[in-house]
C-alpha cells in the first residue's frame, strides 16, 4: 500500500470549502478537527489480492456501474465519465455538526451530542447534536411557517424552485471533492467511489428534478356538464424524511430533490452513523439562498428523533429509506397518528440470473458487482445469484477468483475497492450470517471472517451450493457476502426468484430476445435491469414490489408522492368544445 | 388575500440596469458552420444598419444557397448514427443548454447592448427582458432534455410495444427580426434539448445578435455541425431552406405571407415538417366591470411595446359602450406620455422602427385610417430628422371593416373599438383570418371563462396582456401559424414517434 503514484490534483480541487476562510464557520461553533489516527498509517488488511490495480482501474469499473459496457458506448460518452480525482484530504474540517433548523445552527434542546465513529477504524471523529422530539417539534414549526400561504416560498415562482435546486448543485459540485472525503471519512466507502459515483449521482440528481420543478403539469380536464375543471399539482406540506447510511449524500439528494421541486418543505433525519455530509449540504443550502425553514436537518436516532417524525400530528407525508423491519413501524405510526402520506424504500434480496448464453466475462463481473459494491451495502444487492446449470461450475469458479482479487483496505487508498462495514452492529450481523450459511449447510469458497484487526472490514465471500431455504438465500445480509444458486430451466428460475417476500430489483443475463423480455416481464420487482445491473440514472424510477417498499422514487414517477392533486371545478355559464 | 402583482412576488428580482457598452466591437460577422466561421461562397456581403440614425453598424457574409448548402452537409453530418451528439447522454445535452445559458448571463450586456444597436429595441427592456427570457427559455428547455419520455403501449396480441422520441434530424430555423436574440433561442433550445440539429437563418435587418451566439455555442461545448448560422435574405438563402431535401424540418417565425411560400416550398420539395408563428390582429376585449386602470395600462403596453413590433400585439381593442370614452381619453393621456429617442440613451420608451420598409408601410396604414373616417386621437407622423421613428398614434371611432382594424400594421398605432353586447363581441373578435392572441378584462368570473373558452386564439389572457413564459405553449390558430413553441407541447414539433414492436413468447400483464 502507498505505493501507487498519486492521481494528478487540478488546482480546483484543492481549494478549501468557502467556510473554512470565514470566522466561526457556518455552524457558529468551534469545529472539531478529528484527530484520530490516520486511516492510511494503519497496516492493510491481510487479504490476497493482485496489487497492480490503479484509479484508472476504478474510474473504469464505475464508468461501467453508471453506464453499461464500454464497448456500447461512444467515446464522447465513455470520455465524460473518466475525470481526474483529486487527491482526497483524509482528515477534512468537521464545521458542521449541530441541528440545521431555520438556516441556522442549534445544539440540541436536550444538549445531548452522540459520536460519529470512522468505520475503518472504529473511532470517534466527533461529537454531533442529538436531536430528539423536543427537536423535530421546533424543525416541524419551522417549516410549517416556511410552508404558511403567503410566505416567500409559496409564492415562489416554480422555475426559481429549480434555479435555486441547480444552485445547490453547483455549490456541491464546488465542494465535490471535500464532500467525497467527508463521505468517506464518515461511512467508509472508498474515496474514489465517492467522488466518482455518489457526487456525480447527487449533482445529476439535483440537477434533474430542478428542470421538473417548471414541467410537473395539472391538467385541464373535459367534465360533464356546464363546467370547467383543472387540477393543480400543489406541495404536500411538511414532508418528514429519514435517510440511511448507505448512500448518505445520494439519499439525501434523492429525497430533497422532488420534495423541493414540488414546493414541499422538509424536516430531514439524518443516519446516526453518517450524519457529517448531509449537514455539510444543510450550509450549502442556506448558501444556496432557500428560505429559512424550507430544509431542517436532525441528526439523531431512530427510535426517538424518527419515531418523533414517523408519529408527528404535524407532518404531511413521511419518505423513508431503510430496512423493512423499521419501515413497517413507520407505516404503523403513520396509521396511528394523522394518516400521513408514506413512502418507504425498503430491502431487498433481488435475484440475478445467469442464463447460460449469456456473456460470460461480462456476467461474471457484473454479478460480482452486483453484490459487492459499497460493501455489499446495497438495498438493491444482487445478493441471490441465479445460475444455469451447464455454466454453473465456470460461473462459480471464476466469481470466487474475482472476489479475492478485491481489493479491501484503507478507503482513502485509490487501489481499495472495499472500505469497512459502516458500523460494529453490522459487521457482527453479517459474520453471524456467514457462520449460519455455514451451519445450513452452503459452501463457503472463499472469504468468511474480518478482513484486519481494528476497523469494520469483512473479506469478500462467497457461497456456492446455496438452497432457496437458506437464511442466507432469505435474508438481508447488506454485506460482501455473494449467494450462488443453481438452476435449470426458465420456469423454475422466475418462480424461485419471485419467492421472496421483496421485490426490489432483479436482472437477467442473456443474449435472446426472447428470454430477456419474459424474464423481465416475469419478474416481480421494481427495477429490471437486463445484461446490466445497478444502473441508476435520476431519469429512471426506483422503488419496489412487496415488502420492498411503497411508491416510487426518482423519475416523473418520483414526484407524484411529492405532491396533491387539487382538482377546482367552475360552474361556467354553457360550455363549448 | 393580499393584492397579487409581480412586482411582489419576492423571488425573481430583475437584476440592476447598467449602461450599455460605449463603441460596441462587432466581432462576430461571419457565416458559422461547423463551430467555424466561413466567408459566402458568393464573396457578397450585405450592410446592416443602426435604425436609430440609419448609419451602417458594419457588414455580415451573406449567405446564399451554396452556403445553405454547406451548412446542411455539417449538420447532417454531425447527426449521423454514432456521432458526438447522437450517443450523448440526454442529460448531457441539458447540461450544455445549461452552460449556454450561464454563458449567454455572462455576455448579458454586451449582447443586450448589440441588440438595441442593431434592433432598435431599448437598451434597458433588451437587458432586462429579452435576454432575461433567453436565459430563461435555455434553463427551461435544458431542464426537459431528459424527460422526453417515450410510452410503453399495451398492445394486442404477443408484443412488446414502446416508442421513442426520437429527433427529426437537420432543422431549418427562420427567425425575424423583432426579437432577434428571444427567436434565436426559442428555436435553437426546444431543437436541441431534443437532439436535433439546426441551420438557423436569421433576419437580414438583426444578424449580429444570432451571430454572437454562435461563439457562445462554440464555447459552451456543443459539438460541430450541430449549429449553424446563416445570415442572409429570405428569397435567397430563407427559400434554400425551406426548398432543401434535405432539410427534415423547417421553422418559420415571420408574416403570414412568406409563411405561406414556407408551406408551399415543404409541399414542393421533401414534405418536410413545418412549424409557422406568424402574423396577428388580436383582440383585446375591455368590459365596463374591468379595474379600468389595469386594463388602459396592459392594453397599452399590450399595443405598444417595442414599437408596436409585436405579433401579438393587442391592435384591436373593444371597449364596452359604457366606459368607452373615458377608456379612450385615458389611452390618449397614456399614449402622450412617451419619450422618443436613442434606444441606449435612459430614459428613452420608444425607439425606432426597425427599417425604412416597415416605417412607411406603417406611415401609409396611418394615412389609410384617417381616410377611411377613423378619429386620429394623438400622433400620426415621424418623430424626429433621422431614423425611423413614428409618434404613438390612437384612432378612436374605428369599425371593423377599416383596413387598420383588419391588417397587421407592426407599428405603435392604437385601434379603439366599441361594443355593446357579449355575443357581438365575441363574433366580432373572431372575424379574423389571424388567432394568435386575445385578452379580456373583466372581474365577472362566467365572463372571463366564457371568454376564455369562446375566442379563436392560441393564447388568452384575462385581466393581462403579454405574459409569457417558457412554460406556456405559444402559437397560432388560423392563418397565424402552425404548430406552438414552448412548454412541453413545443418538443412535439421537434421529435418523431417512433413504434417500436417486439415479438415475445408470452405476453402477461
Amino acid at each position: 500500500m502507498g505505493t501507487e503514484p498519486s492521481p494528478a490534483v487540478p488546482d480546483e480541487a484543492r481549494r478549501t470549502p468557502p467556510f473554512r476562510a470565514q470566522l466561526g464557520g457556518p455552524c457558529g461553533a468551534g469545529r472539531s478537527r478529528w484527530n484520530g489516527a490516520v486511516p492510511e498509517e494503519r497496516a492493510p488488511p491481510p487479504v490476497q489480492r493482485a496489487a497492480q490495480r490503479s484509479m484508472l482501474r476504478a474510474a473504469v469499473c464505475v464508468s461501467r456501474l453508471c453506464r453499461g459496457p464500454a464497448a456500447l458506448r461512444a467515446p464522447f460518452s465513455a470520455a465524460a465519465a473518466a475525470s481526474p480525482i483529486p487527491a482526497p484530504n483524509p482528515r477534512p474540517d468537521i464545521a458542521c455538526n449541530k441541528i440545521f433548523i431555520n438556516n441556522e445552527w442549534h445544539d440540541a434542546v436536550s444538549k445531548k451530542t452522540f459520536p460519529s465513529i470512522n468505520p475503518a477504524t472504529g473511532e470517534v471523529i466527533c461529537q454531533v447534536a442529538e436531536g430528539d422530539k423536543a427537536d423535530v417539534d421546533k424543525a416541524v414549526k419551522a417549516a410549517k411557517a416556511a410552508f404558511q400561504l403567503g410566505s416567500p416560498w409559496r409564492r415562489m415562482d416554480a422555475s426559481h424552485r429549480g434555479k435555486l435546486l441547480n444552485r445547490l448543485a453547483d455549490l456541491i459540485e464546488r465542494d465535490r471533492a471535500y464532500l467525497a472525503a467527508l463521505e468517506t471519512l464518515d461511512n467508509g466507502k472508498p474515496y474514489s467511489i465517492s467522488y466518482l459515483v455518489d457526487l456525480d449521482m447527487v449533482v445529476k440528481c439535483l440537477r434533474y428534478f430542478a428542470g421538473w420543478s417548471d414541467k410537473f403539469h395539472g391538467k385541464t380536464i373535459p367534465l360533464d356538464g356546464d363546467f370547467f375543471c383543472y387540477t393543480r399539482h400543489e406541495p404536500v406540506g411538511v414532508c418528514g424524511q429519514i435517510i440511511p447510511w448507505n448512500f448518505p449524500l445520494l439519499m439525501q439528494a434523492w429525497k430533497l430533490g422532488p420534495a423541493l421541486a414540488t414546493g414541499n418543505v422538509v424536516v430531514m433525519k439524518v443516519a446516526e452513523q453518517t450524519p457529517l455530509s448531509a449537514l455539510y449540504v444543510a450550509s450549502l443550502i442556506k448558501e444556496a439562498g432557500f428560505p429559512p425553514g424550507v430544509v431542517n436537518i436532525i441528526p439523531g436516532y431512530g427510535p426517538t428523533a424518527g419515531a418523533a417524525i414517523s408519529t408527528h400530528m404535524d407532518i404531511d407525508k413521511v419518505a423513508f429509506t431503510g430496512s423493512t423491519e423499521v419501515g413497517h413501524l413507520i407505516q404503523k405510526a403513520a396509521a396511528e397518528s394523522n394518516l400521513k402520506r408514506v413512502t418507504l424504500e425498503l430491502g431487498g434480496k433481488s435475484p440475478n440470473i445467469i442464463m447460460s448464453d449469456a456473456d460470460m466475462d461480462w456476467a461474471v463481473d457484473q454479478a460480482h458487482f452486483a453484490l459487492f459494491f459499497n460493501q455489499g451495502q446495497c438495498c438493491c444487492a444482487g445478493s441471490r445469484t441465479y445460475v444455469q446449470e451447464d455454466i454453473y461450475q465456470e460461473f462459480v469458479e471464476r466469481s470466487v477468483e474475482k472476489a479475492k482479487n478485491r481489493v479491501v483496505g484503507n478507503p482513502f487508498d485509490f487501489k481499495t475497492e472495499q472500505g469497512p462495514q459502516v458500523d460494529e452492529e453490522q459487521f457482527k450481523k453479517i459474520l453471524g450470517y456467514i457462520n449460519t450459511g455455514k451451519r445450513e449447510g452452503a459452501k463457503l469458497l472463499c472469504g468468511g471472517n474480518p478482513a484486519a484487526d481494528r476497523g469494520y472490514f469483512i473479506q469478500p465471500t462467497v457461497f456456492g451450493d446455496v438452497q432457496d431455504n437458506m437464511t442466507i438465500a432469505r435474508e438481508e445480509i447488506f454485506g460482501p457476502v455473494m449467494q450462488i444458486l443453481k438452476f435449470k430451466t426458465i420456469e423454475e428460475v422466475i418462480e424461485r426468484a419471485n419467492d421472496s417476500k421483496y421485490g426490489l430489483a432483479a436482472a437477467v443475463f442473456t443474449k435472446d430476445l426472447d428470454k430477456a423480455n419474459y424474464v423481465s416481464h416475469g419478474l416481480r420487482a421494481g427495477t429490471v435491469w437486463v445484461n446490466c445491473y445497478d444502473v441508476f440514472g435520476a431519469q429512471a424510477p426506483f422503488g419496489g414490489y412487496k415488502a420492498s417498499g411503497n411508491g416510487r422514487e426518482l423519475g416523473e414517477y418520483g414526484l407524484e408522492a411529492y405532491v396533491e392533486v387539487k382538482n377546482v371545478t367552475i360552474k361556467i355559464p354553457q360550455k363549448n368544445s | 388575500m393580499k393584492k397579487q402583482g409581480s412586482d411582489s412576488n419576492p423571488a425573481p428580482v430583475l437584476p440592476a440596469l447598467p449602461e450599455p457598452i460605449k463603441d460596441l466591437k462587432i466581432k462576430y460577422t461571419k457565416i458559422f458552420i461547423n463551430n467555424e466561421w466561413h466567408d459566402s461562397v458568393s464573396g457578397k456581403k450585405f450592410e446592416v444598419f443602426n435604425p436609430a440614425n440609419a448609419e451602417k453598424i458594419c457588414e455580415v457574409e451573406e449567405g446564399d444557397k451554396a452556403d445553405i448548402d454547406k451548412a446542411v452537409k455539417a449538420a447532417r453530418k454531425a447527426f449521423e448514427l454514432g456521432s458526438p451528439w447522437r450517443t450523448m447522454d440526454a442529460s448531457e445535452r441539458g447540461r450544455l443548454l445549461n452552460k449556454l445559458a450561464d454563458l449567454v448571463e455572462r455576455d448579458r450586456l454586451i449582447l443586450a447592448t448589440m441588440e438595441a444597436i442593431d434592433g432598435g429595441k431599448l437598451f434597458s427592456t433588451a437587458y432586462l427582458m429579452d435576454l432575461g427570457a433567453c436565459v430563461k427559455t435555455l434553463r427551461y428547455c435544458a431542464g426537459w432534455a431528459d424527460k422526453i419520455h417515450g410510452r410503453t403501449v399495451p398492445m394486442d396480441g404477443n408484443f412488446f410495444t414502446f416508442t421513442r422520441h426520437e429527433p427529426i434530424g437537420v432543422c431549418g430555423q427562420i427567425i425575424p427580426w423583432n426579437f432577434p436574440l428571444v427567436m434565436f433561442i426559442w428555436k435553437i433550445a426546444p431543437a436541441l434539448c431534443c437532439g436535433n440539429t439546426v441551420v438557423v437563418k436569421p433576419a437580414e435587418q438583426t444578424p449580429l445578435t444570432a451571430l454572437y451566439m454562435g461563439s457562445l455555442i462554440k464555447e459552451a461545448g456543443f459539438p460541430p455541425g450541430v449549429v449553424n448560422i446563416v445570415p442572409g435574405f429570405g428569397p435567397t438563402a430563407g427559400a434554400a431552406i425551406s426548398h432543401h431535401m434535405d432539410v427534415d424540418k423547417v421553422a418559420f417565425t415571420g408574416s403570414t405571407e412568406v409563411g405561406k411560400l414556407i408551406k408551399e416550398a415543404a409541399g414542393k420539395s421533401n414534405l418536410k415538417r413545418v412549424t409557422l408563428e406568424l402574423g396577428g390582429k388580436s383582440p383585446n376585449i375591455i368590459f365596463a366591470d374591468a379595474d379600468l386602470d389595469t386594463a388602459v395600462e396592459f392594453a397599452h403596453i399590450g399595443l405598444f411595446y417595442h414599437q408596436g413590433q409585436c405579433c401579438i400585439a393587442g391592435s384591436r381593442i373593444f371597449v364596452e359602450e359604457p366606459i368607452y370614452d373615458e377608456f379612450v381619453q385615458r389611452s390618449i393621456e397614456r399614449a402622450k406620455k412617451y419619450t422618443l429617442g436613442n434606444p441606449l440613451l435612459p430614459g428613452v420608451q420608444q425607439g425606432p422602427q426597425i427599417d425604412k420598409e416597415q416605417f412607411q408601410k406603417i406611415l401609409e396604414l396611418i394615412e389609410s385610417g384617417k381616410k377611411e373616417g377613423a378619429k386620429l386621437e394623438c400622433g400620426g407622423g415621424p418623430w424626429g430628422d433621422k431614423g425611423y421613428f413614428i409618434q404613438p398614434t390612437v384612432f378612436s371611432n374605428v369599425t371593423d371593416d377599416m383596413r387598420i382594424a383588419k391588417e397587421e400594421i407592426f407599428g405603435p398605432v392604437q385601434q379603439i373599438m366599441k361594443f355593446k353586447t357579449i355575443d357581438e363581441v365575441i363574433k366580432r373578435a373572431n372575424n379574423t383570418t389571424y388567432g394568435l392572441a386575445a385578452a379580456v378584462f373583466t372581474k365577472d368570473i362566467d365572463k372571463a371563462l366564457t371568454f376564455a373558452a369562446a375566442l379563436q386564439a392560441g393564447t388568452v389572457w384575462v385581466n393581462c396582456y403579454s405574459a409569457m413564459s417558457a412554460q406556456c405553449p405559444f402559437g397560432g390558430f388560423k392563418m397565424s401559424g402552425n404548430g406552438r413553441e414552448m412548454g412541453e407541447y413545443g418538443l412535439h414539433e421537434y421529435t418523431e414517434v417512433k413504434t417500436v414492436t417486439i415479438k415475445i413468447p408470452q405476453k402477461n400483464s
